[in-house]
């Protein structure tokens, strides 16, 4: 499977989000040469048809003027985007990336400045949702899993009847462990998905945890999620 | 050209993150008795009609989710 990983003026994790392809791929077994390589794409680029699944990555669009994701979501590539993502692609957005689907209304709901308006970098718990996601799919329901928190708006609000909607819904992919929520999120939602499940999007990092080195490997399960659910293959 | 201004301010009933910082920090600086302090932000624009502002308002300058918005005509 290949993955491509948005690439807009300011953005900052585009990098680990590319190596946290390929390291999937390759822990999958799935490499199969240069034509499966993640690829950057450029937020000027409208042709997605040479990958099968789409990274929106963290950092500050834009500079993340007006509000963070609010611009970016103009982009020529975010249509592109909508496009894959009607269609069934996978479309996962971490950080910067979950606020500019957000903003594009593939996902429902808004991230606020943290309550303590203080930006948070440090290691944290998170629980897998019950969402149906092909991203979940190399997780179990209510495991839990370490990966870095680093943000300073990622309170994720929603209006009371959306946020029932989203419950009832099961598209809650992931929630702050007990005791952890670190910004005030509504329930403790970290991740969401859209009704379809292909649409995925969280405020932690699990590109920033793929390797050893880093402290955990919890991260990697999701960019293996969409290969492990089209092949059946075992992480 | 018109002249517009449009007022956007975080929803009654969201917590204003800023709002509560800079009320937090009153106290300190010798100010009392103020209180509810909510931080929103203007944006000033000048456009040929008023016929797509509240479009603009709707897809870009607020998030209709979380912000409510005035728009002002100044002049034209």
């Amino acid at each position: 499977m290949k993955w491509g990983v948005l690439q807009f003026p300011g953005s900052c994790d585009e990098r680990d989000a590319l190596n946290a392809c390929q390291i999937a791929a390759t822990a999958l077994g799935s490499e199969g040469g240069s034509g499966s390589l993640p690829r950057l794409v450029w937020h000027e680029e409208t042709d997605l048809s040479d990958v099968d699944g789409i990274v929106v990555p963290g950092g500050f669009s834009y500079g993340d003027y007006l509000r963070a994701g609010a611009i970016a979501r103009f982009s020529p590539a975010m249509t592109a985007v909508a496009e894959f993502a009607a269609a069934g692609g996978p479309v996962l957005g971490i950080c910067n990336g979950f606020q500019v689907l957000c903003e594009s209304g593939l996902l429902p709901g808004a991230l606020l400045t943290n309550e303590k308006t203080r930006f948070i970098c440090r290691q944290g718990e998170l629980i897998v949702g019950e969402a149906q996601s092909p991203f979940l799919s190399g997780y179990e329901a209510g495991q839990r899993i370490s990966i870095p928190f680093k943000h300073q708006s990622g309170r994720f609000f929603a209006p009371a009847d959306l946020l029932e909607e989203i419950e009832s819904n099961n598209q809650v992919a992931f929630r702050y462990a007990p005791g952890q929520n670190p910004n005030g999120s509504l329930n403790d939602i970290a991740g969401v998905t859209n009704e379809a499940g292909n649409v995925i999007g969280l405020m932690p990092h699990p590109e920033h945890a793929v390797e050893a080195f880093a402290g955990s490997t919890d991260g990697l399960a999701l960019f293996q999620g969409p290969a492990i659910a089209a092949t059946g293959a075992v992480a | 050209m018109i002249q517009a201004r449009v007022l956007i301010r975080p929803k009654e009933g969201i917590l204003d993150a800023q709002g509560k910082a800079v009320e937090g920090a009153l106290p300190a600086l010798g100010f009392s008795g103020i209180e509810h302090v909510r931080i929103g932000r203007i944006v000033e624009l000048e456009a040929d009609s008023t016929d797509q502002l509240e479009e603009l308002c709707e897809k870009l300058l607020a998030n209709p989710l979380i912000e409510d918005y005035e728009i002002e005509t100044v002049s034209g």
